[in-house]
C-alpha cells in the first residue's frame, strides 16, 4: 500500500485521497431488516500533485462522478481520509464548507443545468465572489470584467440569461463561476462531453490556457479516452467503485498493464480505424448490490484464472516499467 | 416618477419571435371570456362603496320578497325587505376578499412547509409531509367545521379555516417541485459559490418555484370562495346582518318555493364568479405552464404536412438503390420566421450500404433522418420541396396508410435514447410481438417464437426469459439491442439510426456498431447512420456525407473523405477531435457558431468561419460540385483536389 504514496514524497502533493470508501443505501429498517448498499466507491487511493492534470476515466457507475463530488465536498465518504493540502478536507467540508469552496472548485457536466434560468449571468457568477471572497463591490465589478476576459466573453453576457447561450458559451460561464474565488484545484466532470467537436476544442484549449495562467490544478473525469489522454498528466481507470491502474498517461496508453484499460482502448473509434473490438453480449458489470469476492472484472477478462474468481487484487498488484505506474490485477499484460 | 421612466426605458427592447405570455392568454377565448366576467365583477365589487345602492343591511319589512325588476329594488328584496343587488355586491365583496386572503395565507405557509419539506429532505421531511398527511386524512369540511367550532363562528375564523384546510394541496405540490428542483446541478454549483442553506433555498429554487405557487393559487381562489360560501350557508361564516354569498345563499333556502330570486341570484353569482376564476387559472396554467406552452396541447399529426407547391418533383436520380432522396426541404414556422431546417439534401443508399450523415447539433441531421418516413412533428414542421423514393415509390405522395404501412416494416427507425423510445410499462416481449404483429399476420405463437429468434439475433443472452423483462430491469446496451431487434422485426429494407449508440459507454458502443455492421452484411439491409462522431463513421461506414446548416457540404466514401477532405469545414472537424494515441497534436478549434437556418447568408454557409474564405464565397448559391462517382464537395475553392495547388 506504502508504494502508492511514492508520488507524495516525490512531488508536490496538493491532493491526497485515502482508502476512500461511499455507500449509498444501507442502515436498518423500521424491523431491523438490512436496507441494500450498494458501494460507489470503495478503497480507493489516490494523489493529485500541485500543477498536474489528472485524468479520470471509466464507464457510466464506476464511481467517477460520486469521487469528483467528494473531492469538492458536495459529498461525504463514509470511510477513508481525503486530505487537501496536509487539511483534513471531509472535516473542513463539514465544519466550513466556504473555506473548502475557495480552494476546491467544480465545473458541471451539462452547462446549461448548472446556471438559474431564472438569473442574470451578473448575479450567477457575482454569488461566489459574494460569499467566498471580501471583495467590496467595485473590486468584484473589476474581477468580473477580469473572469469574462479569462474565458473570452463580451462584458454584455453579463445582463443574458442562461437560456439564450449555447452550450459552449454556457460552459465558459460555468468555467469562470469556478475561477471567481479563486481556487487551487478545480475538478472538471465531464466538461466537454455534452458539447459539439468544434465547440468542444474551443473549451479543451480555454481550459489549457486557464492552467498556465492561473497556475491551477485539474482533475478532469471523462468517459472519453482520447479527451483524457489529450489533457493529462496521469490518469486513473476505474472500474466498479475501485482504481482498476493508475499512472502517467504516456504510460498507460502506450503499455496498459490492466486488460480493462486495454478493452476501453481498444473499443474506442478512432478516425480511419475499422478493428473495434467487441466483446460477447453477456459481458457486463457485476450486480451492485451482491458484488464478487474476487476481481469485479472477471467476468470479462481474457486473461482471468481461479485466483480472480477468489482474491481481489491490491491496487497495487501489478508494476509498470515506470515506478509511478501501477494496476489492480493478477496478471497484467505483458509489455508489447 | 422619472427615475422609473428611466429604467423603463434602460430595458433593451426585446423582439422575441414566439407570442408573449399575454398574446398566448387571450388567443385562448375561454380563459379571456374568464378574465373578461372576473374583471366586470371585481371592478363591480371594489366600485361597491361609490355606486348609488342601498344600504344593504337596513331592514323594511313592508318591502319584503319583493321581486326582480320591481320599482326600486332592480333584483328585489329579501324575507327583510333587505336590497338584494346592494347585499350581492357587498356580499361579491366579501367573499372575493375572504377567498383570496384564504388563497395567500395557504400559498404561503403552504408553499413554505413544501420549501423545506422538499429542501431538506430526510426526517425533517418524513415529520412535516406526515402532518400534512394527517390533516388530509379528514374530510375538508369536517375538518373546517371542527376548527370553526373551536375558535367560533365568524368570517374571519371561517377564513382561518379554509386557509388551513387548503395548506396540504399547497405544501405537497410545492414539496414535489422543491424536490426535484434541489437535486438540480444549480443548486450544487449555489452551494460551491458559498450560499448557505436559507439563501439557496429562496434565492435560488424559490424563483423557480414561483410559476407552480401562481398556477396553484389561480386554480385554489375559485375552489376556496365556494368553501367559505359552504361554511356561510351552514351559518358558520359571516354573520347576520352581513351579507356573503354563502349566507345570502343560506337564508334564500328556507323560502326557495316561494320566492327563488333570493337563493338563485346568489347562487347565479356564485357560478359566474367561480366559473370565470377557473376559466381563468386553466388558461394561465396552460400558459405558465413550460410542457404545455412548448406546444404539447396542439394536436399531433400523424404525419408531417407535405406542401411542395408549384414546383416540379425531381425525379428519381437513376442510381438505382434502395432508398433515393432528391432535394428534400424541411421548414418549421415558428412564430413567423422559418427556419430552412433542411435546404436541399441528396442521398441514395443501396442495399447493403451503409452511409454515414455527420454534422454538430443544428445542422439538420436528425430532422434529414425524420423527413423520409414524415416523423417531423406538424405543425411547426413541413416538407417544402424534393421527393424520397423507397424502391421508387415517392414516400411523399403516397398516401397515410401506406406510409404507416411502410413505417417499422420497410423503414425502421432506432433512436438515441432506447429508455425512452421503449414503453416503461410493457415487457420488452409485449413491444416487440407488437412489432412484428403490427405488420405480419403471424399467430401468438408463431409471433412469439420470431420475438425469440429476433432477440437471440441482437445476441441478448436467455433470449426467451428477457422477454418478460421490463426495459428498466435492462443496461442500457441490452435496451438499444432490444430496439435494433425491433427494427429488424419485419425485415427492413431501410435502417434509421439517429446516434444510436452516443449514450452508451465505449464497449457497448463497440459491441452494438459491431452488430449492426454484421447484421447489415447477413441482411444485407441497408443504413442511414446519424452520427457526430468520425470515429464512429470509421468503424460502421461505407461512405459519409458531411452536413453543415441543413446541406452536405462534402460526401464521398469514407477512407477518402477521412484521408483527403476537401470542404474547409470537414477538415476542421476531423482536425478538432481529439484522436487516442495521438496527445501531442494540438487541437484547432473551429471559431464562431454555425449561422441560425432561419437567417442563412448569401453564398457559403460556413463562410465566415472559414480561413480561405474570398468574396465569391458570399454570394449566390454554391452548387454540390461532383467530382468523381461518390465523391462531391459544397465548395468553390477546395482543399486536397487534384486541380488546386
Amino acid at each position: 500500500m506504502n508504494e502508492l504514496h511514492a508520488g507524495k514524497s516525490g512531488g508536490d502533493t496538493l491532493l491526497d485521497i485515502e482508502n476512500v470508501e461511499r455507500i449509498f443505501g444501507g442502515g436498518r429498517k423500521l424491523f431491523g431488516g438490512k436496507m441494500p448498499a450498494v458501494h460507489a466507491v470503495q478503497g480507493l487511493t489516490l494523489n493529485v500533485r500541485r500543477g498536474e492534470t489528472l485524468g479520470v476515466v471509466g464507464e457510466s457507475g464506476c464511481g467517477k462522478s460520486t469521487l469528483a463530488r467528494l473531492v469538492v465536498g458536495l459529498d461525504l465518504p463514509t470511510a477513508g481520509t481525503i486530505t487537501f493540502d496536509g487539511e483534513d478536507l471531509t472535516a473542513l467540508a463539514r465544519r466550513n464548507r466556504n473555506a473548502l469552496a475557495r480552494k476546491v472548485q467544480y465545473v458541471f457536466q451539462d452547462p446549461v443545468a448548472s446556471l438559474n434560468p431564472r438569473k442574470t449571468i451578473r448575479t450567477i457568477l457575482e454569488a461566489p465572489l459574494k460569499h467566498l471572497t471580501d471583495l467590496d463591490a467595485r473590486g468584484r465589478e473589476r474581477r468580473l470584467e477580469e473572469l469574462l476576459e479569462a474565458v473570452n466573453l463580451a462584458p454584455e453576457f453579463l445582463e443574458r440569461y442562461p437560456h439564450e447561450f449555447s452550450g459552449g458559451q454556457a460552459q465558459r460561464i460555468g468555467i469562470a463561476r469556478a475561477l471567481a474565488a479563486g481556487p487551487e484545484l478545480i475538478v472538471l466532470d465531464e466538461p466537454v462531453s455534452a458539447l459539439d467537436v468544434s465547440v468542444q476544442a474551443q473549451v479543451l484549449n480555454l481550459l489549457d490556457a486557464l492552467k498556465e495562467k492561473f497556475g491551477l490544478t485539474y482533475i478532469f473525469i471523462s468517459h472519453d479516452l482520447s479527451v483524457v489522454e489529450s489533457v493529462s498528466n496521469r490518469v486513473a481507470v476505474m472500474y466498479f467503485g475501485r482504481m482498476a491502474e493508475l499512472g502517467p498517461a504516456k504510460e498507460i496508453f502506450k503499455h496498459p498493464l490492466h486488460p480493462y484499460t486495454d478493452l476501453l482502448m481498444r473499443s474506442a473509434p478512432a478516425p480511419g480505424r475499422h478493428d473495434l473490438l467487441s466483446e460477447d453480449a453477456a459481458a457486463e458489470l457485476p450486480d451492485p448490490y451482491n458484488p464478487p469476492p474476487g476481481c469485479a472484472f472477471a467476468a470479462r477478462c481474457p486473461r482471468k484464472s481461479d485466483l480472480c474468481l477468489s482474491a481481489r487484487p491490491a491496487p497495487d498488484a501489478a508494476r509498470g516499467q515506470d515506478e509511478n505506474h501501477f494496476a489492480a490485477c493478477h496478471h497484467p499484460l505483458p509489455r508489447a | 416618477m422619472t427615475d422609473t421612466t428611466q429604467t423603463v426605458e434602460m430595458k433593451p427592447k426585446r423582439t422575441s419571435a414566439r407570442p408573449g405570455t399575454l398574446a398566448l392568454l387571450l388567443n385562448n377565448s375561454l380563459a379571456t371570456g374568464g378574465l373578461i366576467v372576473l374583471v366586470a365583477i371585481c371592478l363591480i365589487a371594489l366600485a361597491a362603496p361609490l355606486l348609488p345602492l342601498a344600504d344593504p343591511d337596513v331592514t323594511a319589512p313592508v318591502d319584503r320578497l319583493q321581486p326582480v325588476f320591481s320599482d326600486g329594488h332592480l333584483l328585489g328584496t329579501d324575507h327583510l325587505g333587505r336590497d338584494l343587488l346592494s347585499r350581492l355586491i357587498w356580499g361579491t365583496r366579501v367573499s372575493l376578499a375572504v377567498g383570496l386572503s384564504a388563497t395567500v395565507i395557504a400559498a404561503f405557509f403552504g408553499s413554505l412547509l413544501g420549501l423545506v419539506a422538499g429542501y431538506a429532505g430526510g426526517r425533517v421531511d418524513t415529520l412535516i409531509m406526515r402532518g400534512i398527511d394527517m390533516v388530509m386524512a379528514f374530510p375538508y369540511i369536517l375538518l373546517a367545521l371542527a376548527i370553526v367550532a373551536v375558535l367560533g363562528p365568524g368570517l374571519l375564523n371561517a377564513l382561518y379555516a379554509i386557509a388551513l384546510v387548503n395548506i396540504p394541496f399547497f405544501a405537497r405540490n410545492i414539496r414535489g417541485i422543491t424536490l426535484g428542483l434541489s437535486r438540480r446541478e444549480f443548486v450544487d454549483a449555489a452551494r460551491l459559490s458559498g450560499k448557505s442553506p436559507a439563501q439557496i433555498l429562496f434565492l435560488e429554487i424559490l424563483p423557480n418555484v414561483l410559476p407552480v405557487i401562481v398556477i396553484t393559487m389561480s386554480t385554489t381562489v375559485g375552489w376556496m370562495i365556494l368553501e367559505t360560501a359552504g361554511l356561510s350557508f351552514l351559518g358558520l361564516g359571516a354573520q347576520p346582518p352581513q351579507a356573503d354569498l354563502g349566507s345570502m345563499l343560506g337564508e334564500g333556502r328556507k323560502i326557495l318555493f316561494t320566492a327563488p330570486h333570493v337563493s338563485v341570484i346568489p347562487g347565479l353569482m356564485i357560478f359566474a364568479l367561480v366559473m370565470s376564476i377557473n376559466l381563468f387559472g386553466d388558461g394561465v396554467r396552460d400558459v405558465l405552464d413550460p410542457r404545455l406552452r412548448a406546444g404539447s396541447l396542439t394536436r399531433p399529426v400523424a404525419r408531417t404536412a407535405v406542401e411542395r407547391g408549384d414546383a416540379p418533383v425531381p425525379p428519381p436520380s437513376g442510381k438505382g438503390g434502395v432508398l433515393d432522396v432528391r432535394d428534400m426541404r424541411t421548414e418549421f414556422e415558428i412564430g413567423g420566421s422559418v427556419y430552412k431546417a433542411v435546404g436541399g439534401v441528396d442521398l441514395t443508399l443501396a442495399a447493403g450500404e451503409c452511409l454515414g450523415i455527420v454534422g454538430e447539433s443544428g445542422s439538420g441531421k436528425s430532422v434529414t433522418a425524420m423527413s423520409i418516413m414524415g416523423l417531423v412533428p406538424t405543425p411547426p414542421g413541413r416538407i417544402a420541396g424534393g421527393a424520397a423514393y423507397l424502391d421508387g415509390e415517392d414516400l411523399f405522395a403516397v398516401s397515410d396508410r401506406r406510409i404507416r404501412k411502410l413505417r417499422g416494416s420497410a423503414v425502421a427507425y432506432v433512436f438515441q435514447d432506447p429508455l425512452s423510445t421503449l414503453h416503461p410499462l410493457f415487457t420488452v416481449g409485449d413491444q416487440l410481438r407488437e412489432a412484428i404483429g403490427t405488420h405480419q399476420p403471424l399467430s401468438a405463437a408463431e409471433v412469439k417464437a420470431r420475438a425469440i429468434e429476433l432477440l437471440s439475433l441482437v445476441r441478448i443472452p436467455n433470449a426467451k426469459e428477457r422477454l418478460s423483462a421490463y426495459p428498466h430491469e435492462l443496461s442500457g446496451g441490452m435496451r438499444q439491442r432490444v430496439c435494433i431487434a425491433m427494427a429488424l422485426a419485419n425485415d427492413a429494407k431501410v435502417l434509421i439510426a439517429d446516434e444510436p449508440t452516443t449514450a452508451l459507454d465505449v464497449t457497448v458502443q463497440s459491441q452494438i456498431l459491431t452488430l449492426m455492421n454484421g447484421l447489415r452484411r447477413d441482411r444485407n439491409a441497408a443504413i442511414l447512420f446519424i452520427t457526430h462522431d468520425f470515429g464512429v463513421v470509421s468503424a460502421i461506414c461505407d461512405r459519409v456525407a458531411v452536413m453543415y446548416a441543413g446541406r452536405i457540404v462534402e460526401t464521398g466514401r469514407t477512407n477518402e473523405v477521412l484521408a483527403s477532405p476537401q470542404h474547409p469545414y470537414t477538415a476542421k472537424l476531423i482536425e478538432c477531435v481529439p484522436v487516442l494515441g495521438e496527445p501531442e497534436r494540438r487541437l484547432d478549434a473551429i471559431e464562431g457558431r454555425p449561422p441560425v437556418v432561419n437567417n442563412l447568408p448569401d453564398g457559403c454557409a460556413f463562410a465566415d468561419r472559414c480561413g480561405r474564405v474570398r468574396p465569391e464565397c458570399r454570394s449566390g448559391e454554391i452548387a454540390l460540385v461532383i467530382s468523381r462517382e461518390d465523391r462531391g464537395v459544397r465548395c468553390l475553392y477546395p482543399l486536397n483536389t487534384e486541380g488546386a495547388a
